[in-house]
């Protein structure tokens, strides 16, 4: 069948099976070339492999969970969503979280994801106890930070490519109500909102959401969104009574794609300028609900067609700390330049982070979506170059287009990474797309 | 309303298992009834805990008859919704030489799941309230060359639920007859179904809890099936009889 990221870009053909049992995914595993797919969220080629896309939603079932720890053990194809509507009922919430719901374990996992609690709390990897993959012989391997640590490492954040991921403890954190007291802030140029990131390093969350086509001194102006999680105390009196309660949304959903002239310079213009108007607007602090705050893409059915039919690509960077306001100036230059802005530009403040291949480090990262043609990719290809010139590195989960050299160029780590697929015999059992065009 | 207890019978198969969930995501607690039923011990665990409701295994075997009224005492409590999803195609070839093979699909597609019906409906009668739910199949509507012993068994099976409805109408008890058409499970993984005709087992699962919840009599899941039946069924026999369908 035809297959794509949630990008819908690019699409392939591909062979896609869904194992029931361990037995039948260790045959498949057999064949080679194989590539865990969960819900299709990566952006790219991630989890498409042209012979063997092995989907994970057989492997969906929650199995314990200690309330005293908070603790929840569950197959790797469980969503994010099955475990906020599990567990917030019972004061639980995910501690690390993307900006979609419809993600899998085993894929936040493989993409070791971050979300607006980066700078305080690090990225997903941060809170798995343990993880079991099936390897290239299938055998099944638990691995933790303390057992089997190399494959441990090299999981969380390994694209899929270290084997199967089947089960995992995930610890969940704590909270008082389903509630984020938020805070928005407009800024009025790049300098003012990375100054509210680093004067904002206690807040639990923070996200920007920059209007990427404003230039000259209103370059960078953005709306900064700090966010905790609401205690009883904050809600008002008849809330308290039922503090996990928020009401289901209205979902809303994109019927078919759009032609792409519709999606011109002018009219993201026109929604960023309206979207920073009504966010200055609503300055100041205000109650959301914990669907609102993290998923508000999640509202929109398919929207991942708004861009037409032959999709979109993301690009994602991040910048180390020392050179990320000249780099991030220049990148805005670019876009907005080339005028070719995406609706959601966001831009985050991440905090330290050492791992063997995960995405993030200290600095700042910055994700835009562009529909797909000449032009956006010839501009993606500058913003890889001058990403490159200030020594960042490129999100493996959003990408669906770059060269491997330019990987190779941006992390040192990569070599590594291609050792231990060689070594343990992985690079032939497990291969994606997006892999063999990186040459991981 | 929701500690209502929903017994599902042939509770292995993808579309009970999904409609075990459907229910115990509204709260019910769920019993599911089925042969060597430990070994659903990880759906089981799976549906405790994502819906925090009590879910129950319970050994049941659709052939054994006599065991039935045992089967039924041994539960936790009386449910208020029993849905029968038991069903086995069989091969038709192995049907048409073998009377056993046969034997074993007319069994399990009616006998079996018409009198643990039955013994629950002179149970819910008793009482005065409950809704009996049986999964037939668009098969029983009319009798094919491809599937004739399966589609036999499944028309008794129907007509049997229409029977049940009549009967109890007037004594508080609601049955429901449901005939999804082609469904992307387990049973039907090596067929090539048409997309738009076949159903997923939460689609089914849904509709399954509307018509509960709705007091539904007899329900397709997709709304084509009901026009593809209707010209099915209307087809002259002369020529139906010389069709390959």
């Amino acid at each position: 069948m035809k297959l794509s990221g949630w990008g819908l870009y690019p699409k392939q053909e591909a062979r896609v099976t869904a194992p029931r049992d361990e037995a039948a995914l260790r045959d498949l595993i057999g064949e080679g070339r194989a590539i865990a797919r969960g819900n299709g969220r990566a952006y790219g080629d991630s989890a498409i492999s042209a012979e063997n896309t092995i989907h994970t939603r057989r492997f969906a079932r929650m199995i314990s969970f200690d309330a005293d720890t908070g603790v929840l053990v569950a197959e790797a194809g469980v969503l994010a969503a099955d475990i906020i509507s599990a567990f917030l009922p019972r004061g639980w919430f995910l501690p690390v979280t993307p900006g979609t719901k419809f993600v899998t374990l085993g894929g936040m996992i493989a993409a070791d994801v971050h979300g607006k609690n980066h700078h305080k709390d690090g990225s997903f990897g941060q809170f798995v106890d343990w993880i079991e993959v099936m390897g290239p012989d299938g055998q099944i391997t638990r691995c933790s930070a303390h057992e089997n640590a190399d494959l441990f490492e090299w999981t969380v954040g390994g694209m899929g490519l270290t084997g199967v991921i089947l089960r995992a403890a995930l610890r969940l954190r704590p909270v008082e109500s389903g509630w984020i007291r938020q805070q928005l802030q407009p800024t009025a140029d790049l300098n003012e909102t990375m100054d509210v990131f680093e004067g904002a390093q206690e807040a639990t969350y923070s996200v920007a959401w920059i209007d990427c086509l404003s230039q000259g001194a209103a370059q960078g102006r953005s709306l900064v969104m700090l966010g905790e999680h609401a205690k009883l105390d904050d809600l008002p009196k008849p809330r308290r009574k039922r503090p996990f309660e928020t009401k289901n949304k209205r979902k809303l959903s994109v019927p078919f794609s759009p032609p792409a002239f519709c999606m011109n310079g002018w009219t993201v213009r026109a929604f960023n300028a309206l979207y920073y108007w009504n966010g200055t607007r609503n300055a100041g602090e205000g109650l959301v609900d914990w669907d609102t705050y993290f998923y508000p893409l999640d509202a929109i059915l398919n929207w991942n067609r708004i861009y037409g039919r032959r999709g979109f690509a993301q690009f994602q960077c991040v910048i180390p700390l020392e050179t990320s306001r000249a780099g991030m100036a220049e990148l805005l230059a670019a876009i907005s330049e080339a005028g070719a802005g995406s609706f959601l530009a966001v831009l985050k403040r991440m905090g330290p982070q050492e791992s063997r291949f995960s995405f993030p480090m200290e600095g700042y990262t910055l994700a835009l979506d562009f529909p797909v043609n000449k032009r956006t990719l010839s501009l993606m290809d500058r913003l890889d170059e001058i990403t490159l010139t200030h020594g960042g590195r490129f999100y493996l989960a959003k990408d669906a287009r770059m060269r491997a050299d330019t990987l190779r160029r941006s992390d040192p780590r990569v070599a590594d990474f291609q050792t231990m697929r060689h070594d343990h015999n992985r690079q032939r059992a497990f291969t994606s797309a997006q892999s063999e065009r990186l040459e991981l | 309303m929701t500690t209502r207890a929903v017994l599902i019978l042939g509770a292995r198969s993808d579309m009970a298992l999904a409609i075990a969930h459907r229910f115990a995501k509204s709260g019910h607690p769920v019993q599911l009834a089925a042969r060597n039923a430990n070994t659903l011990e990880a759906e089981r665990n799976d549906m405790a805990l994502r819906y925090n409701v009590d879910v129950t295994l319970h050994d049941f075997d659709a052939l054994a008859t006599d065991s039935f009224a045992g089967f039924i005492d041994g539960l936790p409590v009386l449910p208020h919704i029993a849905v029968c999803a038991v069903g086995y195609m069989g091969e038709q070839e192995e049907n048409e030489a073998d009377l056993d093979a046969a034997s074993q699909v007319l069994r399990s597609n009616f006998e079996g799941p018409a009198l643990i019906l039955a013994e629950l409906a002179n149970r819910f009668a008793a009482r005065g309230a409950g809704t009996l739910v049986g999964i037939s199949s668009v098969a029983g509507e009319r009798g094919r060359a491809t599937n004739y012993v399966y589609g036999s068994a499944k028309a008794g099976f129907t007509a049997f639920l229409s029977g049940l409805r009549n009967r109890l109408a007037s004594e508080g008890v609601h049955v429901v007859t449901v005939l999804p058409g082609f469904v992307a499970t387990k049973m039907t993984e090596d067929l090539d179904l048409p997309e738009k005709l076949t159903a997923q087992p939460e689609e089914v699962a849904d509709a399954v809890e509307r018509a509960v919840t709705g007091g539904k009599n007899v329900i397709y899941v997709r709304r084509i099936w009901q026009l593809v039946m209707a010209v099915i069924r209307n087809i002259p026999e002369g020529i139906f009889k010389k069709m390959k369908i």
